[in-house]
Parts: C-alpha cells; sequence; structure tokens
C-alpha cells in the first residue's frame, strides 16, 4: 500500500487537564472518503481541529503528504491545502457569500479565482442566487453549503468536513451527500468527514472508524462497518435502519 | 449666524481629528476586544516625532516650503508612530493574549503611563511650539465687527481626513487585507482555519491605527502650534468618547462620532462657556448611552475591523 496522504499517529489533545484524545491512530490515503462515527463528545471535532493544530496535539503526531505538520501553525497548515468546514459552520457572518468565498480562496492562487467560484456555483446554485447577501442571513443549509464551498474554493487536497448533515433536512443533506460523492468520483477529492448521521456516512464512505471516548475501538470497510452489531446497535438507532448494498 | 458658521468650520476641524484617532480605537477593539488605552499615547508621541522632524528638516536640511515640509513630517511621523505601535503590540499585549481578559488592558494603561512619562523625560514638560506653518486664510463672510474664516490648516486637514478616510475604507472593504481583517474581527479561528495569519493581520491593525493616529498627531500639532506631553490625554479620551458615542467597533461611527464631539465642543464654547465644553461632550456621552447603550451605529450587523 502507498504511504497515506494524511496519517494520524498517536495522537493525544487535553482541554486544560481533561483528555479529549487518548493516542488516536488514523490513515486517510489519496482519492480516498474516510467517514468518522461516534457519540457525542467522543472527541471527533476535537481530532478535525486538532488536525489543523488548534488545539495542539500534545502527544502523538500527525504527518501529511510526508511532512510533519504536528507543530505547524494553523495557517501554515491550510497553506497546505487542508481545507475544513467545521463544527458550527463558522460563516462570516457579517461578509457577504461572495466574501466568504473569497476568503476561502486565501491560499489558492489568484489566477484560479474565477474558475473555482464558477465550480462551486455550479455545485450548490443556491449560493449564485445569494453572492451578494450577508452570510448570516442565510437559512442553515445554504450555511452548510456555503461552508463547503468555501472550503472547495482552495482547491483542497484533503476536505474535513465536521458533521455537514446536521440540522439539515434529509433532502438537504442527501444533496450534500450527493455533492461530496460527485467531488470524489469525477476530481478524486480525498475526504475525512465526521457524522453522527452514521448509516448515511459509511454507505458514502470507502471506509470508517468509531470513536468512543476518545479512542478509536473499531475500523473497517464502510459496508463491513454497517454489517457490524455493536454499531447497528450503537449508532443505527438499534439496527432498525439495515444497510443496502 | 456668522459665530454659527465659524463654530461648524472650527467644530468639523477637530471632529475630523477626534475622528482618525477614534477609528484606531475602534479598529483594535473590534479585533482584540480590548480598549488600547496606550493609542492617545502614541498619538502625542506623533506629534512630538512631527515636532522634532520639522525642526530637523527645516534647520538642517534646509527645507523651506511649508507644504512639502507637512507632507514630510507626516509620512515620517506616520512611518515612526507605525513601528512605536507595532512594538507595543508585540510587547505589552501579544504574550497576554491568551490570559485573563483584564490583562491586556492593563497592560495598555501601563504602557500610556510609559509613553507619556517618557515623552516628558526627554522632551520636557514644557509646551513646545512650533510657528505657523501657513499665514493665509479665506474670508467667507464679513459683516464689520465679526468674520467668518477658514484657515488653510483647516482646509489641509479636512482633506488629508476625507482623502485618508477614502483609502481607509477602500482598504477594509475592497481588498483581501480588509477581508482578513473582518474575518479574524468576526471570528479568529475560522480565520485561520481558511489560512489567515492571525497575529500579522493583529500587527497590521496597529500598524494602520498608529499610522492614523500619527496624521492626527502632525495636524494637531500644525493646527494649535503647541503641544505638551499631557496633551495625549483629553484629546485621547475625547476620541475614545467619539468611538463609543459611534458605537464601538463600527469604523463610520468613528468617524461620525468624532464629528459630533467636535461639533458639541465648539458650539457649546459659542454660545455656553468655554469651561464647561468638556463637561458638555462627557454629558451627551451618558445621555447618548442611557437611551442607545450599543452607540449610533453600534448594531451587530454594522462593518467592523
Amino acid at each position: 500500500m502507498t504511504e497515506p496522504l494524511l496519517s494520524v499517529r498517536g495522537v493525544e489533545t487535553y482541554y486544560g487537564r481533561i483528555p479529549a484524545l487518548k493516542g488516536v491512530d488514523i490513515d486517510v490515503h489519496e482519492g480516498e472518503i474516510v467517514a468518522l462515527i461516534g457519540a457525542n463528545g467522543a472527541g471527533k471535532s476535537t481530532l478535525m481541529m486538532t488536525i489543523c493544530g488548534n488545539p495542539r496535539a500534545r502527544e502523538g503526531s500527525i504527518t501529511f503528504d510526508g511532512q510533519n505538520i504536528t507543530q505547524l501553525p494553523t495557517h501554515e497548515i491550510a497553506a497546505l491545502k487542508i481545507a475544513q468546514s467545521p463544527e458550527g459552520r463558522r460563516i462570516f457572518a457579517r461578509m457577504t457569500v461572495l466574501e466568504n468565498l473569497q476568503m476561502g480562496s486565501i491560499v489558492a492562487p489568484p489566477e484560479h479565482f474565477a474558475a473555482d467560484l464558477e465550480r462551486v456555483l455550479t455545485l450548490f446554485p443556491r449560493l449564485r442566487e445569494r453572492l451578494e447577501q450577508r452570510g448570516g442571513t442565510l437559512s442553515g443549509g445554504e450555511q452548510q453549503m456555503l461552508s463547503i464551498a468555501r472550503a472547495l474554493m482552495s482547491r483542497p487536497r484533503l476536505l474535513l468536513l465536521d458533521e455537514p448533515s446536521l440540522g439539515l433536512a434529509p433532502l438537504v443533506a442527501k444533496q450534500i451527500f450527493d455533492a461530496i460523492r460527485d467531488l470524489n468520483k469525477s476530481e478524486g477529492l480525498t475526504v475525512f468527514l465526521v457524522e453522527q448521521n452514521a448509516f448515511h456516512a459509511l454507505k458514502l464512505a470507502h471506509r470508517g472508524y468509531v470513536m468512543v471516548n476518545g479512542l478509536i475501538t473499531l475500523s473497517g470497510t464502510g459496508a463491513s462497518l454497517l454489517a457490524r452489531p455493536e454499531v447497528k446497535a450503537a449508532y443505527l438507532e438499534g439496527g432498525r435502519q439495515q444497510a443496502t448494498p | 449666524m456668522e459665530v454659527f458658521v465659524q463654530q461648524l468650520i472650527n467644530g468639523l476641524t477637530l471632529g475630523s481629528i477626534y475622528g482618525l484617532i477614534a477609528i484606531g480605537y475602534t479598529m483594535v477593539f473590534g479585533i482584540l476586544n480590548m480598549v488600547n488605552f496606550a493609542h492617545s499615547g502614541v498619538f502625542m508621541v506623533s506629534a512630538f516625532i512631527a515636532l522634532n522632524a520639522l525642526l530637523l528638516i527645516t534647520t538642517w536640511f534646509g527645507v523651506s516650503s511649508m507644504v512639502m515640509a507637512l507632507m514630510i513630517i507626516m509620512v515620517i511621523s506616520m512611518v515612526l508612530s507605525a513601528v512605536l505601535n507595532w512594538t507595543i503590540e508585540r510587547v505589552a499585549y501579544r504574550p497576554l493574549r491568551k490570559s485573563f481578559r483584564l490583562a491586556p488592558l492593563i497592560s495598555s494603561i501601563g504602557m500610556s503611563i510609559f509613553l507619556t512619562n517618557f515623552v516628558q523625560v526627554t522632551q520636557g514638560q514644557r509646551n513646545k511650539s512650533i510657528p505657523p506653518l501657513f499665514h493665509k486664510q479665506i474670508i467667507l463672510m464679513d459683516n464689520g465687527n465679526y468674520t467668518v474664516a477658514v484657515s488653510y490648516e483647516q482646509i489641509t486637514i479636512w482633506v488629508v481626513t476625507i482623502l485618508l478616510l477614502g483609502a481607509f475604507w477602500f482598504l477594509v472593504t475592497k481588498t483581501s487585507l480588509g477581508r482578513a481583517q473582518r474575518a479574524c474581527e468576526q471570528d479568529q479561528k475560522m480565520a485561520s482555519l481558511v489560512g489567515v495569519n492571525v497575529d500579522r493581520t493583529i500587527s497590521i491593525t496597529f500598524v494602520i491605527a498608529a499610522a492614523l493616529a500619527a496624521v492626527a498627531g502632525s495636524m494637531y500639532l500644525m493646527y494649535y502650534g503647541v503641544v505638551s506631553f499631557s496633551d495625549g490625554f483629553v484629546p485621547g479620551i475625547k476620541a475614545f468618547t467619539a468611538a463609543v458615542l459611534g458605537g464601538i467597533g463600527s469604523l463610520p461611527g468613528a468617524v461620525i462620532g468624532g464629528l459630533i464631539i467636535g461639533l458639541i465642543e465648539t458650539m457649546w464654547s459659542a454660545y455656553f462657556s468655554i469651561d464647561y465644553k468638556d463637561v458638555a461632550v462627557f454629558g451627551v456621552l451618558a445621555i447618548v448611552l442611557i437611551f442607545l447603550p450599543q452607540g449610533i451605529l453600534g448594531r451587530p450587523d454594522v462593518e467592523k475591523v
């Protein structure tokens, strides 16, 4: 197997003296969609932020494309084309949609801006109608689209998505999952996503990890995780929803 | 009527100076959520830099054109004040950024005291004065016993303020640096996630704030012809009042607040008592804050840096 694009080894992160991650190992290979599932407070979002250096890992190492990024400042990690659509979307509420997208393109070469803008607006046509509107006035679904679009503006090599379906109507969530799948198929975009919606996430992903209390307890292909009884019991509403191939 | 027009002219001039200082307060507050008490000190130091630069270039280098001299001292003062404010942020605020909320505030009070005393020791306690740069004024109205005039100094202050505000507005709303500043003001964590160097953006904010204060300081010196080490305090506190009145964090608010404070001060001096002009200024502030606690333009969706 080739060297993974992102490799997380034994990472421990603390909030004050409280451990949030207790030695996490994760690999993401180029062109893969990898899902991380787990309950509230398991440390999923902390892992996403730790990859970006805020909070910083106290132990362990994070390697991206062969480079150790564990101690790199957040903005330099962003410059390596690791883009994140973080927990809570974090749209710049008092900036227009266009300005939000311009913020996303900071680390991309400026000559690509027009083409990249066209690309994300084709992907999310709703944003085109709202270009001059302030980010804070968008609906939740539109903000989620904007957050992903902003991340895509940097032409990421690795896209980190934290709960892309949170609080969205099922139809909108499906649109977003479809968009992620298309980007992965057509452009080979590497995606690492955190989801509470385990069924959809594991169906979308090539591989998945299950996190419990700051530790990875299970890993495997999306389909194999869906078939595991303990995953069904814990994350798939008592196994009511069945995996469909 | 004549008195009113004359005081309007004087008030707008004074208000321009307050407005330029107020922008510095409001910008730093927007990005760090901290009132930078050292800003009035930077304003005062910039006036002294301008004073010394003027003496230097007129006596040693023999620059005789006043317009030329004014431009040179303004640029020198802007550059040196920017370096000073950059250093202050680096030394006194940045190490405290992860500390408790009041720490940088206390540090800024300390810096303010340091700057005042440093200038007192190095420049002396007495007022320092410069000769008037222009001797000309334009007479607008003359009814026999009262002349309404606008001096060349006042016109200079207006023109410089308008040009500077135009450039500054363009910077904040249209450039990537301005976007980065607004992004840091709204969400520093997210700004760093998209690749903004937050520390550098904060440094640049202090540099811009100092440059604007330095223009105000140079023009203050030119307008009054005299400056003393204690001159930072009162104009500084009035500019801070202007920023609060306009809505702290709001850039247009700072300018509007500055003009209002300048006008209240001059109008009160003309029609009531000059001794009570500062009482009037702060009285209006108190009244506005009772009925409009967020200030005139201090709504949450206002453009801020």
